[in-house]
């Protein structure tokens, strides 16, 4: 059994109460860093090594470094629980069943970069979590966790759940703080950076909902104890959502720097293909990471075996590698038809570009449109190499990172799959039952 | 201060001057397009992607390339800093990239537009774009709008540079438009059939780039290289009277402010002095407009059209020599 | 439709609300309330009611409108009373999220975005709900239906139709009353 940090009280009956949590340690954290300085408590997650559990992976403590203290200025926290890349659910999870692992993480990190309100932005569609937190948040400021002069420390601390309205954009931490002051969630043009100036124009650090869950036993056992967890400078321990084609889907604690094989296979996590199927792809870190075949998603481009860490799943570059992102793990077996799930691919990421810059904008739509045609039976081969070169102009020339999230599906699954997009061009036929697909799709007909 | 070298040619600017504007200073021929920038309203820009450049050097302190381009309106030069424009492959394919997204879904209908002539956006394409388009698919439409009797909404020419709704932040107390719904269905619209009613509404036809907001009084009157511009004033008790008179024959077809030679408007004007000051006698001329922008009117014949001292392509050093 | 006001209750939470976001900062709380304007004035936002909620936050209605038009789940058109919404990215397409929009375009007689003639149903396909590990679902009001199998969307057919349901992401119980 792998380490447990974020989940070793998943089975305890009652672990979302303050009165069970409580009694299975919770709080303690919070104990311990109202008897140190803030200052201390940053370093200590800087030595944990804990990277952002969001996607991008940046070090939390040097997030938390760059936050610019003003006097006289009110600090934020928000935590980015607006969880929406395809594949990864486990903020939900964790949300669910750990609302208080949540709030204390918060009432810490609040704590260490001075802040006297921190806010949940939680996705819209997430409403029945919004119950759950705020039933956990009424408990926490009873019990005397939140309010004005927490347990006696002197230090005051607000927390108010904000539910979102249906954007993955949101997700991109500007157009979170846009959305959260009650705006459309277009990103901002950076610099500046939340850091300087973010919600309300106030110094803000947005942290990721399992990031700062991490916090909480990163000071239980120390931050250089932490960083012995894992491997090199993947450290600690990461929650991935599983799903696809898989035994067993679902949310798993895993430490870092375990085998993507045994991740798979193995009976404690994924228990293999479903039906007992030929492994095709995996797109190990949510829809926005390069797609890996089989063989390469099991090893390295030099024949290591690839490891779910940072460094490994990125090994190879966008060549032969991919990234550890969200850790939304999406299996698929020999019968998946690569250009129907980039499709889906396509098509969301159209439908969720917020519309600000051009190249996002028009490249999202234009590519689901020619994937749709491709799909229909009408793609050229020049379509394909299309799609290749429209990536590759958005990619890296939009405001936010949304531009080469849509891109970089495209671009893996043309590298690594070139020859299925040509069978689905040169032999129209062989695509089974596609009109009845966008039929029922209610697509307008390219 | 701060020296920077643009394409090859250095120059110094004042601390917080944008790479956009430190170009424009060295002059047209490496200054980048701007669509959606406007330097008259302050939280313009960054939007459109055209003025995209390539940072080679960051700094003198900093010299690391930046790992992407950059938006040049909304970057700020830095001293020693070395930026490839025209020079840059990266950039000029990029820019190539964002005139075929720009026009994706771009009627093409410069034949029956008002704009055309003085339009960003055929200069842009021109200069930037490729002869062929690469899509077959049908293109976004949407119907038609009159906002107010006196503004007609094209959204099918829109570029969603932002700028009318910033213009309508900055002149105007109740701003009615806006930008409704999203990614490529985003459109100007009042969202409830509602007239953009204020003195200063015109001046959104003034900053459109393109077609899509085009003046009622003017439209389908004349081809705009047909008219002649002569500059005149009036004293207005709203605004500062300063404006062009667009003339055929002896008849004011159309009024707009000044525009410098980046397109924009140096100061705003009032709706009195644009669809209400119609004859000559209302205004004091004073003499034919200084013409200097690189598009379609100024390639005609007008007296006095300014040839500018502008560097040549030859002046332009390689960026990687 | 009736007046569109919040009753005493709900405009007490509508306040409370705003007291989340520190002072001149109340256009803060524009998503949670138009969330429960969506709730009370019949599933949708009407011009009207956005005209509403702009008077009580006290900013300009187009303020609202380029919000409210931003967001997906906030409906601009009257929709049926029970929202079915189907998610249909990746990981719900590949354990069969298509033939359960098929099963209820089949059995409901309408098209994905369309309501039924009787205004009890409307079926919207939606992109990933962050339920990838339960796939095929859908959401329901708040309600996630999850490892959806064509038995068990029938079986959540007829019930709903029996019970009436309406389909709502909050009310005024959602929040706590600080």
């Amino acid at each position: 059994m792998g380490k447990k940090l974020l989940l070793q009280n998943d089975n305890v009956p009652g672990i979302d109460t303050y009165e069970v949590y409580r009694q299975h340690g919770g709080y303690t954290s919070v104990e311990k860093a109202f008897k140190m300085t803030s200052d201390e408590v940053v370093e200590e997650v800087k030595k944990s090594g804990l990277r952002g559990r969001g996607g991008a992976g940046f070090p939390t403590g040097m997030k938390w470094s760059f936050l610019a203290k003003p006097e006289g200025v009110p600090r934020y926290l928000v935590c980015n629980a607006d969880e929406s890349e395809p594949g990864t659910f486990k903020d939900r999870y964790l949300m669910q069943r750990h609302p208080h692992l949540l709030i204390e993480g918060m009432i810490a990190a609040s704590y260490a970069l001075g802040a006297n309100t921190a806010y949940i932005y939680i996705r819209g569609e997430y409403f029945y979590i919004v119950n759950i937190l705020e039933k956990a948040i009424e408990e926490a400021y009873t019990a005397g966790w939140l309010g004005d002069n927490i347990q006696g420390s002197g230090y005051s601390l607000n927390m108010y759940v904000h539910p979102g309205a249906g954007a993955y954009i949101c997700g991109e931490e500007t157009a979170l703080l846009e959305s959260l002051e009650g705006k459309r969630g277009n990103p901002r043009i950076k610099p500046p950076f939340p850091a300087v100036k973010g919600l309300y124009a106030c110094p803000t650090v947005v942290n990721n909902v399992e990031t700062i869950a991490a916090v909480v036993p990163i000071l239980n056992m120390g931050g250089d104890e932490y960083a012995k967890i894992g491997i090199g400078k993947s450290t600690g321990t990461k929650l991935i959502s599983a799903s696809g084609h898989i035994k067993k889907p679902g949310v798993y604690e895993i430490e870092l720097g375990l085998p993507v094989e045994e991740f798979i296979y193995s009976e404690e996590y994924c228990g293999g293909i479903l039906n007992d199927k030929k492994l095709k792809a995996v797109v190990p870190g949510g829809s926005s990471v390069p797609i890996l075949p089989a063989e390469l998603s099991l090893k390295t481009p030099t024949g290591e075996p690839r490891l779910m860490s940072y460094e490994s799943l990125s090994e190879g570059g966008f060549v032969s590698g991919s990234m550890l992102g969200s850790g939304g793990f999406i299996v698929m077996d020999e019968t998946t038809s690569i250009v129907r799930n980039l499709h889906t691919f396509n098509r969301f990421y159209h439908h969720e570009s917020c519309g600000q810059c051009s190249p996002c904008r028009e490249g999202t739509g234009w590519m689901e449109k020619i994937t749709h045609k491709i799909l229909d039976g009408h793609g050229t081969l020049a379509d394909i190499d299309l799609l290749w070169d429209i990536q590759r102009k958005i990619e890296g020339n939009t405001i936010c990172p949304l531009g080469d999230a849509a891109a970089w599906p495209v671009a893996a699954a043309i590298r690594h799959f070139r020859e299925e997009f040509e069978e689905y061009v040169s032999n129209p036929s062989s695509i089974v039952d596609v009109k009845h697909y966008y039929n029922i799709h209610n697509l307008v007909e390219a | 201060m701060a020296k920077v070298t643009i394409d090859g040619i250095e120059i110094e600017v004042p601390d917080g001057t944008s790479i956009l504007q430190a170009a424009r200073m060295i002059g047209p021929t490496v200054a980048p397009p701007a669509m959606c920038f406007y330097t008259n309203l302050p939280s313009s820009g960054g939007y459109c992607r055209t003025c995209m450049v390539e940072v080679t050097k960051g700094s003198e302190k900093d010299p690391r390339p930046m790992p992407k381009l950059v938006a040049s309106c909304r970057t700020q030069v830095m001293d020693g800093m070395v930026v490839g424009n025209r020079t840059s492959e990266k950039a000029v394919d990029a820019r190539k990239g964002v005139v075929e997204f720009l026009l994706l879904n771009h009627p093409l209908d410069c034949p029956i537009c008002d704009q055309a002539g003085e339009c960003h956006l055929q200069d842009l394409s021109y200069e930037n774009g490729s002869a062929k388009t690469r899509t077959d698919f049908e293109r976004r439409t949407f119907d038609k709008i009159d906002i107010g009797d006196k503004i007609q909404l094209h959204m099918n020419r829109c570029i969603l540079c932002y700028r009318c709704v910033k213009v309508a932040d900055q002149l105007t107390p109740e701003r009615v438009h806006g930008v409704m719904n999203r990614g490529d269905h985003s459109e100007i619209s009042t969202y409830i059939t509602k007239a953009v009613d204020n003195e200063f509404s015109g001046n959104m036809i003034d900053v459109c780039p393109v077609g899509a907001l085009t003046d009622k009084t003017f439209r389908f009157k004349s081809r705009v290289w047909f008219t002649k511009p002569v500059t005149a004033h009036r004293d207005c008790d709203k605004c500062c009277g300063k404006v062009v008179l667009w003339y055929k024959g002896e008849d004011v077809l159309r009024v707009t402010g000044r525009k410098d030679q980046w397109g924009e408007v140096e100061e705003f004007i009032c709706n009195t002095c644009r669809f209400d000051k119609k004859r000559t006698s209302d205004w004091v001329v004073e003499g034919p407009t200084n013409l200097s922008r690189h598009s379609v009117i100024s390639a005609n014949h007008y007296e006095k059209l300014v040839v500018p001292n502008e560097l040549t392509l030859n002046d332009i050093k390689p960026l990687n020599p | 439709m009736s007046e569109v006001k919040f009753n005493d209750e709900t405009l007490a939470v509508v306040h409370n609300l705003m007291r989340r976001y520190p002072e001149g900062r109340h256009k803060s709380a524009l998503l949670p309330i138009l969330h429960l304007a969506q709730a009370e004035f019949g599933g949708w936002l009407s011009p009207a009611t956005m005209d509403y909620v702009a008077s009580i936050l006290n900013i300009k209605p187009v303020e609202v409108y380029e919000v409210a038009s931003f967001y997906s789940m906030y409906n601009l058109n009257p929709v049926g009373k029970c929202m079915l919404e189907v998610c249909r990215t990746s990981s719900c397409w590949l354990r069969g999220a298509d033939d359960v929009i098929r099963h209820i375009e089949k059995r409901l007689e309408i098209k994905v975005g369309e309501t039924t003639a009787d205004g009890m149903f409307s079926l919207k396909a939606v992109e990933c709900l962050g339920s990838c590990g339960t796939a095929p679902m859908m959401q329901v009001g708040k309600d996630y239906h999850e490892n959806l199998t064509l038995e068990k969307v029938d079986e959540l057919l007829t019930q709903f139709t029996n019970e009436d349901k309406h389909s709502r992401y909050c009310d005024a119980n959602t929040y706590r009353k600080n």
